[in-house]
């Protein structure tokens, strides 16, 4: 895939530079520092725009990746041995039952959990290896849950995305304020810029951390339940908001609940039980009834989604 | 700041129709109560050196720095300007230090004063001045006695985390024991030594002189500019460890750091001028609700440590001649904790 080095090439040279991940190209002609400061999920968009690589759909060879892992919380072994590809450019929707381990195979994949063994490699380099904030322009989380300070506006929170593209020396510039301005517009909550968050409904303030992980910009977003506890209007409107964001060429992945919404919206689907991947793909390739049987123990009929075509699963009925 | 929000402003065809924003307007309200704080803190200084039992002009005091020998000399250099100075530096040192644990904690109580860090620096003061003879530097006693009374109050509080609520509970109840033990040491010292320890038990800046506040004064301010450069993470940190990490900040090194900052701040102060409770604790509150937030702001708590310690200084001395300053600030922040108190119990 065409558009694959220049993403890489732009992940390695982040660490060239901590003040500055990507415009630090020596053979640069422009002296003006705005135009040569491309973020990395600016430069993955333009890529995937070139001349080449026209087709987003197409996803590439996987920049997100773990080999063998073992994930553990002190002692509790969730997952052995686990190896997952992450597409680059794809919709990848992590699906399974509770305490599968989808989750903590998220959280693995955003730093927040070391495997005690294998690997979690970003562009073939072991996450671990990588400076924080250099990973932090790369890979984008929206967590399960998060804190807002007492009395903060919307605009100063999603601010805050912006730190691991900030320094010591390197403060607060037009292109933080940029990014802060697209994330609000992307998400809708740019009328809401002066609110404080703490009187915004549960649906908005979603929408608003969803922002904030988006001001940071990065050419992969992960998604730890991003649409729970919200209605179903609000869910499908934030999952919109993130098959929006794929197709502008982000790299989304998300842990959903809802399998129907997984099958609709993934362009990859890994559907895991007991912390194995029993099968991945694209969702209208391996959502089948045998397949929703055995990693559920539900027993149901697969029909195709009459609005998208996309896998419908439908449980049968209860037979007593 | 303000230049790159006016910069932004056109493309924001959505944004509120009022020309000034109300983040703008936060901004503004912030920087009002900094000036403000900043002005008063001037005007209390110059009001401390001038004003006592020996009421000076300031046109005296200008002289006073001149005239080495002259008894306004003494007054003004030797007495006043050490006790002013120290009121500010402590009760800004002591303000930021509450500023951090509160923010940590997530907790209005989460204060050194309430959770014990220190009254562990007072033991250990007094373990060095009274048993040890003065062997080891109170200072050093207050460090190492604040250290480890935090990392007993951590380790007793840790369970997968530290709560900012059970951080409390175990803090009040080591600090209370801790109290039993400074006064066992105090009372097992010599008469004059346990007189001494006594007044400076209660929290006084009238021990306060320069050989003793030089060198606090340049802990501080190390331990300042190392706040301003953490900072930032501390204001990551209150979104919550996973967003924090995923903005790439190494969370437990960071808040390890922010602790340590912390316990050494409120140490210092303590080792100089014995427990000055209420400070830590309220200051940081009052300016959250002055500004208005987001979260606690550092620069406003830290000054208004200083002019709240400066002004329930300037009562002690002035209106209740021979109180400590201890038990000023003890008597107005008594009621206040209580009210906390109430007030978190009634929310659980």
């Amino acid at each position: 895939m065409s558009a694959e080095p220049a993403g890489t090439t732009g992940a390695r040279r982040a660490g060239a530079s901590a003040a500055d991940p990507i415009g630090t190209d020596p053979t640069g002609t422009d002296p003006n520092p705005e135009e040569n400061d491309v973020t990395l999920a600016e430069a993955s968009a333009t890529a995937s725009t070139g001349p080449e690589g026209g087709a987003v759909d197409a996803p590439g060879a996987p920049r997100l990746r773990t080999q063998g892992a073992r994930l553990a919380y002190d002692r509790r072994v969730i997952a052995e041995n686990l190896s997952v590809d992450i597409p680059d450019r794809s919709f990848t929707v992590i699906v399974g039952p509770n305490a599968c381990g989808k989750s903590t195979l998220l959280r693995s994949l955003s730093r927040l959990l070391t495997p005690t063994a294998g690997t979690v490699t970003l562009d073939e380099k072991p996450l671990g290896g990588y400076a924080p904030k250099e990973a932090a322009r790369v890979v984008g989380l929206l967590p399960q849950s998060s804190t807002a300070p007492d009395g903060i506006t919307v605009a100063d929170l999603v601010a805050r995305g912006r730190y691991p593209h900030q320094g010591l020396f390197r403060q607060w510039t037009s292109t933080d304020e940029q990014a802060v301005e697209r994330a609000m517009v992307a998400t809708e909550v740019d009328a809401l810029a002066d609110r404080h968050v703490a009187e915004l409904s549960g649906g908005q303030r979603q929408r608003v951390w969803a922002a904030m992980a988006l001001a940071q910009e990065t050419p992969i977003l992960l998604l730890d339940e991003p649409t729970t506890f919200l209605d179903i209007a609000h869910q499908i409107e934030l999952l919109d908001l993130f098959a929006r964001l794929h197709r502008d060429g982000t790299t989304v992945v998300a842990v959903l609940h809802e399998l129907n919404q997984a099958a609709r919206y993934a362009t990859h689907l890994i559907a895991m039980k007991a912390g194995e991947v029993v099968a991945e793909g694209p969702p209208s390739e391996i959502v089948t009834a045998e397949l929703v049987e055995e990693v559920f123990g539900l027993a149901c009929v697969v029909i195709p989604d009459p609005e998208t075509g996309t896998p419908l699963v439908i449980p049968r009925a209860s037979r007593d | 700041m303000s230049a790159a929000t006016s910069a932004g402003a056109p493309e924001t065809t959505t944004a509120s129709p009022a020309p000034v924003s109300a983040r703008e307007r936060m901004r503004r309200r912030r920087r009002t109560v900094v000036l403000v704080l900043s002005v008063l803190l001037v005007v209390g200084f110059v009001l401390a050196i001038c004003l006592g039992r020996y009421v000076l002009t300031p046109a005296e005091v200008v002289e006073a720095f001149v005239k080495l020998e002259s008894f306004d000399h003494q007054v003004v250099v030797e007495w006043r300007l050490p006790r002013t100075l120290a009121a500010i530096a402590f009760g800004g040192a002591l303000a930021a230090s509450g500023a951090i644990f509160q923010t940590l904690s997530r907790n209005p109580l989460g204060s050194p004063d309430v959770i014990g860090f220190s009254t562990g620096a007072y033991t250990g003061a007094l373990i060095a001045g009274i048993v040890l003879g003065n062997a080891v530097p109170v200072e050093l006693g207050a460090l190492v006695g604040g250290f480890v009374t935090a990392a007993v109050v951590y380790l007793l509080a840790y369970r997968r985390g530290i709560d900012g609520f059970r951080l409390i509970i175990v803090g009040v109840a080591v600090s209370g024991i801790l109290s039993a033990v400074n006064v066992w040491i105090r009372l097992r010292a010599k008469a004059e030594v346990a007189m001494a320890a006594g007044a400076w038990g209660a929290g006084s800046l009238s021990l306060v002189d320069w050989a003793r506040l030089v060198p606090a004064m340049i802990v501080i301010a190390i331990l300042g500019v190392a706040l301003i450069v953490l900072a930032p993470r501390l204001r990551q940190l209150e979104l919550g460890d996973d967003a924090a990490k995923a903005h790439g900040v190494r969370v437990e090194p960071s808040r390890l750091a922010l602790v340590a900052v912390g316990v050494a701040l409120a140490a210092i102060a303590t080792a100089v001028t014995g427990p000055i409770a209420f400070i830590a604790l309220a200051a940081p509150q009052i300016a959250a609700r002055l500004t208005r937030g987001p979260g606690i702001p550092l620069i406003p708590a830290a000054l208004l440590g200083a002019v709240l310690l400066l002004a329930a200084d300037q009562l002690a001395q002035n209106a209740l001649p021979g109180v400590p300053v201890g038990v000023v600030t003890v008597c107005v922040g008594g009621g206040y904790l209580i009210w906390l108190l109430v007030r978190e119990a009634r929310r659980r």
